[in-house]
Formats: structure tokens, C-alpha cells, sequence
């Protein structure tokens, strides 16, 4: 089970900020996210969110292990 | 060093501390970031972070700053949670041995703090709550510094 985690924006509009979804591809989360609740599935794809995986950031497609935690990132914003 | 912190802070105390004991840096700067009431539209600041992500992405960029500016020390200590207009959010300082380097490395790092690193900003108000993502000004300050590497 991969440990899923929402920041900012993303979590108000979900609903929840941590999750345990499993999934066997970062590809397939999304999906799985975005059948369950295609507003979350748009913002998660939508201009300046990225992905972290166990902390790095990703671009593109990723396996995903049973410890993964996945973190979607919306433009930061500090100071 | 780099620290978050849910507890307000005393900025005078912080750069007590860390001028204490250096008698061959010759330069401290430092930047003070205070909440803003924006004339009574923010009642409560809310900034959120990555615990352990957030502290590693600015740890590297204050590695960046240590190299190309040549200091002696950095400390960053930022705020998370819910944040008072008129309290700090953020305290940078900077040790070099000569001012330029110091006053730089400084501005450099909160123009790299306000668009980022990894926090997520809330302002509460009478009409309710909304996220604060950066501004075109943001970018084109942290631009700013890219450009100067690139030539």
C-alpha cells in the first residue's frame, strides 16, 4: 500500500490529506484517484503540481513499492 | 542551520545568538519576514509544510548560498501552522567576512523561500480562506539569480 500524501489546495479540495491506496504504478494512482473524483484527478494533473516520491521529486511514470509514499505538491509558497 | 518551528520567535534573541563568539566573520545579515494584516483582510496566516522534505529542499539551496556567496553560516527558521499578523514567519541570517556576500546571500535565499521551497500558504479573513501561490514578481525576483549564474 502506498502512503498517499495532498498539500495545500489539494487536500482542501479532496477532503483528506493521507491515504493508504494500493497501487502498482504512479500512472495508476492517478486513474484510481481521478475515477473516484475527477476534480481531484484534474488538479492533481493540473499546471505546477508535482510529485514526490519517498521525498524525491518525479517527473513522469513510476512504480510504486508497498512503502511508497506519494506526495502531490501544488505551487509552493513561502516567506 | 535550518529549523521550523509552530512556536513564534524572538528575532533579536535569534541574531544574538548567532553573532555570539565570531571574530573572523566581520559581516551578519539578516531578513525578518512578518505576517501581514493586508488592512484587516487577513485575520490568521496558515502555513503548511512536508515535515523532513521541506528542511532538505532548503538545506540544498543553503548549500547553494554557502558556495556561491562564500559565508561562514546560514540560519533559517521558519514558521508553520496558524501565525498572528505582526509576528515573524521567517528569519534568515548570514555570516560572511565582508557585507556584499552577506546582504546577497540573504536576499537570494528569500526570493528562493517565497516560491520555492516547499510551503503552502493560507490567509483567513472576513470573506473566508484562500491559498496563496506566488506572484509573477516571485518568479521574476527569483529570475533574477538564474540569470547571473547562466553568464
Amino acid at each position: 500500500m502506498a502512503r498517499v500524501l495532498l498539500f495545500g489546495r489539494l487536500s482542501d479540495l479532496a477532503g483528506w490529506r493521507d491515504r493508504e491506496i494500493d497501487s502498482p504504478f504512479l500512472s495508476a494512482l492517478r486513474s484510481r484517484l481521478a475515477a473516484e473524483d475527477a476534480d481531484l484527478g484534474q488538479a492533481l494533473a493540473g499546471p505546477g503540481v508535482q510529485v514526490a516520491l519517498d521525498q524525491v521529486i518525479v517527473r513522469g511514470d513510476a512504480p510504486l513499492n508497498a512503502r511508497t509514499e506519494v506526495a502531490f505538491l501544488p505551487p509552493m509558497s513561502g516567506g | 542551520m535550518i529549523r521550523l518551528t509552530f512556536d513564534p520567535f524572538d528575532p533579536g534573541a535569534l541574531l544574538s545568538e548567532f553573532c555570539r563568539d565570531r571574530k573572523e566573520v566581520g559581516a551578519v545579515a539578516t531578513f525578518t519576514g512578518l505576517a501581514r494584516a493586508d488592512t484587516g483582510s487577513t485575520t490568521i496566516l496558515e502555513l503548511e509544510a512536508y515535515p523532513g522534505f521541506t528542511e532538505g529542499q532548503i538545506g540544498k539551496i543553503a548549500d547553494q548560498a554557502r558556495a556561491r556567496f562564500t559565508l561562514d553560516d546560514v540560519l533559517i527558521l521558519h514558521r508553520v501552522g496558524k501565525i498572528a499578523p505582526g509576528e515573524p514567519v521567517v528569519f534568515v541570517a548570514t555570516a560572511a567576512r565582508h557585507r556584499r556576500a552577506a546582504f546577497e546571500a540573504c536576499d537570494f535565499l528569500m526570493d528562493y523561500l517565497k516560491s520555492k521551497a516547499p510551503f503552502w500558504k493560507k490567509e483567513h479573513g472576513p470573506d473566508g480562506a484562500r491559498w496563496v501561490e506566488p506572484k509573477p514578481q516571485d518568479h521574476a525576483d527569483l529570475a533574477r539569480w538564474e540569470k547571473e549564474t547562466s553568464t
